[in-house]
């Protein structure tokens, strides 16, 4: 019972802290282009909003349609559910490791393409293609990283990887593996762009266009925690802390800042690389992920070798 | 000397029972499903589709049979010789059904392909039982095994080579994988998915039983060696699969690429074995078995759906369809249930084994020292990546298959298939269902077969908790429970529900497509498969190697009517290894001719020297 209290405070913690993170980085984004831009409490307003409207469904689509957001959002939460925020490694997570967390997350994906053919538009047939290519690419380099990361703790569980001490080179490269990735995952520029409805350029938005009111909410509220979950494990890999222990208010509140702290650097470290680089051509991410995975290899050796 | 007549016929220890098993799963589904593929009412008269003569009905049930008998055959059977003629019988049926629509062209062809195939594959296995025979003087099993141990380790290496080619041609590994995207699509659906998922079975059965219980793995090249292979299965399968636009072949060749992933497991397995480490290779071969029943469910159920298709449209060119979730929604939701399993989706069967496959290898990472630990990361990341573009070929082939509009009038006039179909589909997809929420108890049950083939101990392997929650290794804090996840999926799913009805009571207007206000969307705007798999088709160009054709139609020289377009996929071992093969072959048959000019003086000289070179060969040796 004390599990399941811990896995709803963690979740509404996720679903709490997950749009500041797209605000806060659209703000930094904002302020490098020397723009005033908009709140950073922005995505907040836009769900609000969302959950207000009304909503229209295509003639077109069938039930698939209908019941992806919530496929998505739930299989996003499970997934969230398996990081070690709030759970101490001393409580057991049966749920799945970290392996788990590629195919649970790969759950909402597959119907979010689908969703994006159902309707029989082009632009959700080209963004469900596009992402079904470029998340294809993307599973062995997270599963190279999660390679890497867990030859030290011996382990894919995902508490133990925290638990261990830190093998910097190999945590580092495997961090930079998985930045790349993330900015795959997670549309950033230079593979997709969150800010443009232009058909060429565009790979999530394509696939969700058709999606309004409510069913956008969710769907939107699933990415921004998909975003945390990647953030959240490239602080984990890159700055490995290990849990409190003890329920000692300072430590705890020096905990949270830290915490917080660290998704705030990945985030600034997401801003500035979308200011600084340009969007490449859907073909040259083969290339993007291509590196990816050659530093995952290098983490993997590096891992090896024990630095 | 000669002791050819068998001590036992027939052995029914837990491998032959398992492999018994999983070919009844499959084999009861797709009979009760034959009966209303064959029914007439299921055929809106048109001769494509399939209609077949009262004698020929008869004749596909005696073959249906014949085929299942000599598969349970197969596996049951306690002597090479008997296993060697049950084979046969198993190939020669399989052949005559895969040529059972013999109006069609495409069927003589692709069984011709199969026929050859399949039985260079059985001449090496003669090959390999003959020099087994050598040594143990019997086709016994068990007195083969025992005769296996002071064979020396050379001879060891040619046996398993010869197995290895023989059953590799049966399971379609590549590159000797050829026959099978032309033979199974060809066959009746219940046919193909008896082929698909339980025939090529019986090759792995072969390896399992030959190589790791017979022989003996005594060298790590062999598990290695297979690994190698396996992984180039599973990617090349895969990538042809999304190139596919016909909805059976491209089924075939996600089978190519499942045998690999099997295949993944039985090779670590022997790996492990040749390393002497026991709970390892127990596991990996668990992972393997796991992954070899699941893909009898998904691949069969598959197949049942697409023959639903196909009964029901008349075509298997997915490019010609669309929108059948709307005319035929049981079938929809079956081959849903299937794509799911098939794209290791939790909490379905494919995601337990694909995630164990995954799990053996990072274990065996942790264990072994040095380059090997890369090598099998590598190979987990490979087998990540098939399982990414698996995905990706499945919502292709369900999202054109079934969703958006038809494009069509075949599809537009389809209809739902008879219950006999409906209800042989429904039996596969709520397995798919029960052996991913059960897997702690089939892992058991596998643990104790694989303890008896391998001779391991397993009494004190743990493998799962409180019989729902799997536990890879003891201690290492690995969970993963299937059933679990699904709850808790369920619930989040629940929880979204209920916020998306909370949070507004307003019904959802019901409208057209985003048509960026200019025209009413039809089909013709509609993503094809063939737009799909474009960016994958030039991600993996340098293997593919695709061309295209366009050609311009002119009514005169200043306008040009229409264009053609056409792109195409270089099928890479036809060409540069078959054919250039079946030329070598056909060039020497040609120059052998000249020693037949058909005079009787000749031929009597060749029978003396044939006589004479015998007799001294004799003396020789």
């Amino acid at each position: 019972m004390n599990k399941i209290f811990f896995i709803l405070i963690q979740l509404v913690f996720f679903i709490a802290v997950a749009p500041l993170l797209s605000g806060l980085i659209s703000k930094i984004k904002n302020s490098l282009r020397m723009r005033k831009g908009q709140s950073i409490l922005q995505p907040y307003y836009n769900l609000a909003k969302l959950f207000s409207k009304g909503e229209v469904v295509s003639a077109t689509a069938s039930w698939v349609f209908r019941i992806t957001p919530f496929i998505v959002i739930a299989s996003t939460l499970c997934a969230a559910s398996l990081i070690p925020v709030f759970i101490f490694p001393a409580s057991l997570n049966y749920l799945g490791d970290f392996l788990a967390l590629i195919f649970i997350l790969a759950l909402g994906r597959f119907f979010l393409a689908l969703a994006g053919l159902d309707t029989g538009s082009s632009f959700g047939g080209m963004g469900s293609s596009r992402e079904m290519f470029i998340s294809s690419l993307v599973e062995p380099v997270l599963c190279l990283v999660i390679f890497s990361v867990s030859l030290r703790s011996g382990s894919t569980s995902l508490a133990a990887f925290s638990a261990v001490g830190a093998a910097p080179v190999t945590f580092i490269i495997a961090g930079a593996a998985l930045f790349l990735i993330t900015l795959a995952e997670t549309s950033r520029i230079p593979v997709d762009n969150q800010e443009t409805h232009l058909e060429l350029t565009m790979v999530h938005e394509a696939m969700i266009l058709e999606y309004s009111g409510r069913s956008l909410a969710l769907i939107e509220m699933a990415s921004y925690v998909k975003q945390m979950i990647f953030f959240l494990l490239i602080a984990q890999i890159v700055f490995p802390v290990s849990l409190p222990v003890s329920v000692n208010p300072l430590q705890v509140i020096f905990w949270a800042i830290w915490f917080l702290a660290r998704l705030a650097i990945v985030a600034i470290s997401v801003a500035v690389v979308e200011v600084s680089v340009a969007k490449m051509r859907l073909f040259r991410v083969a290339d993007f992920l291509g590196f990816a995975f050659v530093l995952g290899i290098i983490a993997g050796i590096c891992a090896i070798l024990g630095v | 000397m000669l002791n050819l007549f068998p001590k036992q016929f027939f052995l029914f220890d837990p491998l032959a029972l398992f492999f018994l098993a999983v070919i009844f799963i499959v084999s009861l589904p797709s009979a009760i499903y034959a009966i209303g593929y064959f029914s007439p009412k299921a055929n809106p008269p048109a001769a494509e589709r399939g209609e077949y003569s009262p004698g020929k009905i008869t004749l596909s049930w005696f073959l249906l049979v014949i085929f299942i008998l000599s598969m349970a055959a197969v596996v049951t059977a306690a002597n090479a010789l008997i296993f060697l003629i049950v084979w046969e019988i198993m190939s020669l049926v399989s052949y005559f059904l895969v040529v059972f629509d013999t109006t069609h062209e495409k069927s003589i062809r692709a069984g011709a392909i199969y026929i050859i195939m399949t039985h260079i594959g059985t001449a090496f296995l003669i090959a390999a039982f003959m020099m087994m025979y050598r040594h143990a003087h019997t086709f016994d099993f068990f007195a083969l095994k025992n005769a296996c141990q002071s064979i020396p380790p050379q001879i060891k290496n040619l046996i398993f080579l010869l197995l290895l080619v023989g059953f590799g041609t049966k399971a379609g590994i590549v590159p000797l994988h050829i026959w099978l995207p032309y033979a199974h699509p060809q066959a009746p659906s219940h046919i193909s998915s008896i082929m698909s998922g339980v025939m090529i079975k019986t090759a792995i059965y072969g390896i399992i039983r030959f190589v790791i219980f017979v022989l003996g793995v005594n060298s790590s090249w062999w598990g290695i060696l297979i690994l190698i292979l396996a992984l180039i299965s599973c990617l090349v399968g895969v990538i042809y699969a999304l190139m596919e636009h016909d909805l059976k072949r491209l089924l075939a060749y996600h089978s190519v690429e499942n045998i690999g992933i099997i295949l993944l497991g039985v090779g670590l397995s022997m790996f492990f074995i040749s390393l002497n480490l026991p709970y390892l290779a127990v596991f990996s071969l668990i992972a393997g078995l796991y992954h070899l029943v699941n893909h009898a469910i998904f691949k069969g159920l598959l197949f049942l759906c697409a023959g639903s298709v196909y009964k029901a449209t008349g075509t298997r060119d997915i490019e010609k369809l669309g929108g059948l979730i709307k005319k035929m929604p049981q079938t929809a939701l079956y081959f849903l249930i299937g794509a799911m399993a098939i794209s290791a989706l939790p909490p379905l069967n494919g995601f337990v084994s694909e995630w164990l496959t995954l799990q053996a290898f990072f274990l065996g990472a942790f264990k072994v020292t040095g380059g090997v630990k890369l090598f099998l990361g590598v190979c987990a990341s490979l087998l990540a990546l098939t399982g990414g573009l698996a995905a990706a070929c499945f919502v292709k082939a369900f999202g054109i298959t079934f969703l958006a509009l038809p494009r069509s009038n075949h599809a537009k006039a389809a209809q739902e298939v008879p219950l006999a179909m409906r209800a042989g589909m429904f039996f596969l997809a709520l397995l798919t269902v029960i052996f991913g929420l059960s897997a702690a108890l089939i892992m058991k049950l596998l643990a104790r077969i694989t303890g008896s083939v391998t001779g391991i101990d397993i009494s004190n392997m743990g493998f799962s908790l409180n019989n729902f929650i799997l536990q890879p290794q003891a201690g290492k804090g690995i969970y993963l429970s299937p059933a679990l996840l699904a709850l808790v999926l369920i619930a989040l799913g629940i929880a979204g529900f209920a916020v998306y009805r909370l949070t507004g009571r307003k019904k959802a207007v019901i409208f057209n497509t985003w048509d960026c206000g200019y025209y009413k969307v039809d089909a013709r705007n509609e993503y094809t498969a063939t737009a799909f798999s474009k960016p994958l088709r030039i991600a993996f160009s340098f293997f593919l190697l695709p061309y295209r054709k366009t050609q311009k139609i002119r009514e005169s020289f200043y306008h040009v009517k229409s264009f053609t377009y056409e792109t195409h996929t270089t099928p890479v071992f036809r060409k540069y290894a078959y054919e250039p093969l079946v030329g070598l072959v056909m060039r020497a048959a040609k120059f052998m001719r000249r020693i037949q000019p058909g005079s009787i003086h000749l031929y009597l000289l060749y029978i003396f020297v044939t006589v004479l070179l015998l007799i001294i060969f004799m003396n020789k040796f």
